[in-house]
């Protein structure tokens, strides 16, 4: 397969930073374009020299192994030089603040910075403060683009299209920075977005970002074509947002009898790392309907997209 | 305390206000040994005494000095942020001639030799009056009172945990028992710790766009209830030290109707503007309490223009660059505010939303009536502390131009409407914009 240079057209950005704001073809064109990564990872050789030369450095202040895998994997094959680094032991504890990293960083001339941060806004404020592109992956509880993008095109490629689909988004909204991205992600492509969780787990306002919240696992699910599930952040449990993790999955964990209530052909997904027994039943998330190893591959896919689009606007592209 | 100039003042064709005589009128000003002499039409064509010198004001307004209640100076312990030196400086620029500070200094004002020293150092280096609040507690920790009686002697006018809640409320109970004693004023941050938590912004549709952690109202007006049910019991004078919701103004309004000795402030930030301002996580917009929607905004604007609200103060809160240069989660809360709070409140005043006279008391003679102090009038016999502006002079805010030592403002590049031309202490000119 041949693989053309995207347009400089397919990203209008220099920052990956948030769903917030990319254009339907933004979108669109990027699940394009990570439709060919797809077949070419799935190939023996499955490196590309579109980034021979350039320097991609993960810098992550919040540990996440399956993230910063992805990335790398995606930076090695489209042939840049990866340097993952962990900040949230090192430096920061010394007093360093982000923007001193960030300075630091610039310094040695990255072209890609791929970043997560705890706080919402971080990756923001970093993009401010250096001069190549920045990838958000994963802010606070506000952006997780890369992780919406392999979403919908897991969904793309299993149903063919989005638009007139319902999609169950099921619960720790609140804390979510992944249904955020979501949210956006598919109201702007025009699928219908419902979400399921206790009223502890839901964000203020929430039903003026353009979903349908339903406080009953049952009555969310019924005729949806996606069920999204999301990992309970169990380190929260000390602000008591659910009583107990028994009383969560009893009303909320996703077993086969919840799931009957959406369409039989309802598929489901969860971003990682799951808790089994907590937020999804062993039998759901290793079952025929589930696609979760899917968007794992489709995250590699949709990393390569962003990097190679980006790419396009790095200086002497 | 700047010496007072010997040749007596006239302040002639000015437009007077002095709003604690509801006095608004085109006339003349005279002043002589740092009192006011005279307030009146025509003083100059009456007579002035020999060797007046006479300021032509061409219609400008001349009103009594600001009085800001609220200001956190970084002195002592943390004057990196500001002394009492280059707050006054700034309050001079900005008219405000008496600087209530707060508490929350290191070691905090909880002790009688903790005011005498503050009270020193602002009579050896400050340009304007500076009278401190005590802690309310010792050590601001919310557990033990401290010697109100003696610290009111030293010069405290009004005791508070600065931007903290009192959370333990037989304590407060007590302190506001034990105070109106002393007839002596309590101060109270109104925020239900437990109910803030990990919040940074107004909790709400916009804080979870941008996925931070919200400070719900309740956080506010939960506190503000049990405040006005302990006053109700003991009678204590309370003033409430920064209202930011609506729904806080149906409590003060009870409590007013009921006929209880209870004061409010707003500052001047949640006045000027809403949650939005936070945009794209703009931590100079991050304030304690949080701005509030514009519903809020409008409805604190409404209750400054009744009466309800008594106060409207800076809440100057200098941070500087390291605390402010961080993510909206980490930065430090608080904006400085002591120059740009009168040409920030003409703002409202240009918009029709307040006259002059109701702005001009809730910046001068109301906080001075509430903190027992003689000034905030141009009634004769009381000190000259004056300023004169011009209600209309544009001007762009460049932070590099500001006096204070932390540039953290939310009017960043704002185009002003209305500056202060000169600034008198006791008489004596202590800032001129030439």
């Amino acid at each position: 397969m041949t693989l053309e240079p995207p347009s400089p057209s397919v990203l209008n950005r220099r920052h990956l930073l948030g769903i917030e704001g990319l254009s339907y073809p933004e979108i669109t064109g990027l699940l394009d374009l990570a439709d060919e990564y797809v077949a070419l990872n799935r190939q023996v050789e499955k490196k590309r020299a579109i980034l021979r030369g350039r320097t991609q450095v993960n810098l992550f202040f919040e540990a996440s192994t399956r993230t910063q895998s992805s990335f790398e994997i995606a930076g090695k094959r489209l042939g840049a030089d990866v340097m993952n680094m962990s900040v949230n032991s090192s430096s920061m504890k010394k007093g360093e603040t982000l923007i001193d990293t960030a300075v630091t960083l610039n310094a040695m001339h990255p072209d890609i910075l791929v970043v997560r941060h705890q706080d919402s806004g971080a990756v923001a404020l970093l993009a401010r403060k250096v001069d190549c592109s920045v990838i958000n992956a994963g802010d606070g509880a506000h952006e997780h683009p890369t992780q919406a993008l392999l979403d919908a095109l897991t969904i793309r490629r299993n149903k063919g299209a989005i638009d007139q689909l319902t999609v169950a988004i099921c619960g720790d909204i609140l804390h979510s920075r992944v249904a955020r991205s979501n949210i956006i992600l598919l109201n702007t492509l025009g699928a219908r977005v419902r979400v399921v969780a206790p009223t502890t787990l839901l964000p203020g306002g929430i039903e003026r970002f353009g979903v349908e919240v339903y406080r009953d696992m049952r009555e969310g699910l019924r005729d949806a074509d996606i069920v999204m599930m999301l990992r309970l952040q169990r380190e929260r449990m000390n602000g008591s947002f659910v009583p107990s993790v028994r009383e969560y999955f009893h009303y909320y964990g996703l077993d086969p009898a919840k799931l009957r209530y959406a369409k039989p052909d309802a598929l489901v997904m969860h971003p990682g790392p799951m808790n089994r027994g907590v937020e999804i039943d062993s039998s759901v998330a290793d079952g025929a309907q589930s696609l979760i190893n899917e968007q794992v591959e489709m995250g590699v896919a949709v990393r390569m997209a962003a990097l190679d689009a980006l790419s396009r606007h790095l200086p002497n592209a | 305390m700047p010496v007072t100039e010997n040749r007596p003042l006239l302040f002639a064709n000015a437009r007077v206000v002095d709003p604690a005589r509801e006095l608004d009128f085109s006339g003349d000003v005279l002043i002589a040994d740092g009192v006011i002499r005279e307030t009146a039409r025509g003083i100059a064509s009456a007579g002035v005494p020999e060797g007046t010198q006479v300021v032509d004001c061409r219609g400008r307004v001349v009103a009594p000095g600001l009085v800001d209640m609220r200001a956190f100076v970084g002195e002592p312990g943390a004057e990196h942020r500001e002394t009492l030196a280059s707050a006054s400086q700034a309050a001079a620029a900005g008219g405000v001639t008496t600087i209530v500070c707060q508490p929350e200094t290191d070691p905090p004002i909880d002790d009688p030799a903790v005011v005498d020293f503050v009270l020193r150092r602002a009579r050896d280096t400050a340009i304007v009056r500076v009278r401190p609040m005590a802690a309310l507690t010792k050590g601001l920790a919310g557990r033990e009172m401290t010697e109100i009686g003696l610290l009111g002697a030293a010069g405290a006018v009004a005791f508070t945990n600065g931007a903290q809640s009192v959370t333990n409320a037989q304590l407060f109970r007590r302190a506001l028992t034990y105070a109106r004693d002393f007839d002596a004023l309590i101060v109270h941050h109104t925020e239900d710790p437990s109910l803030v938590g990990a919040g940074t912004m107004n909790e709400g549709e916009f804080a979870s766009r941008l996925g931070l952690a919200g400070i719900p109202r309740v956080a506010e007006t939960i506190m503000l209830e049990r405040d006005m049910r302990l006053v109700a019991l003991t009678r204590g004078r309370y003033h409430a030290a920064s209202l930011t919701c609506a729904d806080s103004l149906q409590v003060l309004a009870r409590a007013k109707e009921a006929g209880l000795p209870v004061t409010a402030s707003v500052s001047i930030n949640h006045l000027s503007f809403n949650e939005f301002d936070v945009g794209a996580f703009r931590t100079f917009f991050k304030l304690s309490p949080p701005l509030r929607s514009e519903t809020d905004r409008l409805a604190l604007i409404e209750a400054v223009a009744s009466g309800l609200i008594d106060v409207v103060m800076s809440d100057h809160n200098p941070q500087d660059v390291e605390t402010k240069r961080l993510t909206f989660s980490e930065a430090a809360a608080g904006a400085i505010g002591l120059e740009t709070m009168l040409s920030a409140g003409l703002r409202l005043v240009h918009a029709g939303k307040l006259s002059l006279l109701r702005l001009l008391r809730a910046l001068s003679s109301r906080p001075a009536e509430i903190l027992g102090l003689p000034v905030g009038t141009l009634r004769p016999g009381a000190p000259a502390d004056i300023i004169v502006f011009d209600p209309d002079e544009p001007w762009l805010l460049v932070p590099a131009d500001l006096k204070s030592r932390c540039k953290n403002t939310p009017f960043d590049e704002a185009r002003m409407e209305g500056r202060v031309l000169r600034t008198l202490v006791a008489g004596r000119t202590v800032y001129e914009y030439f």
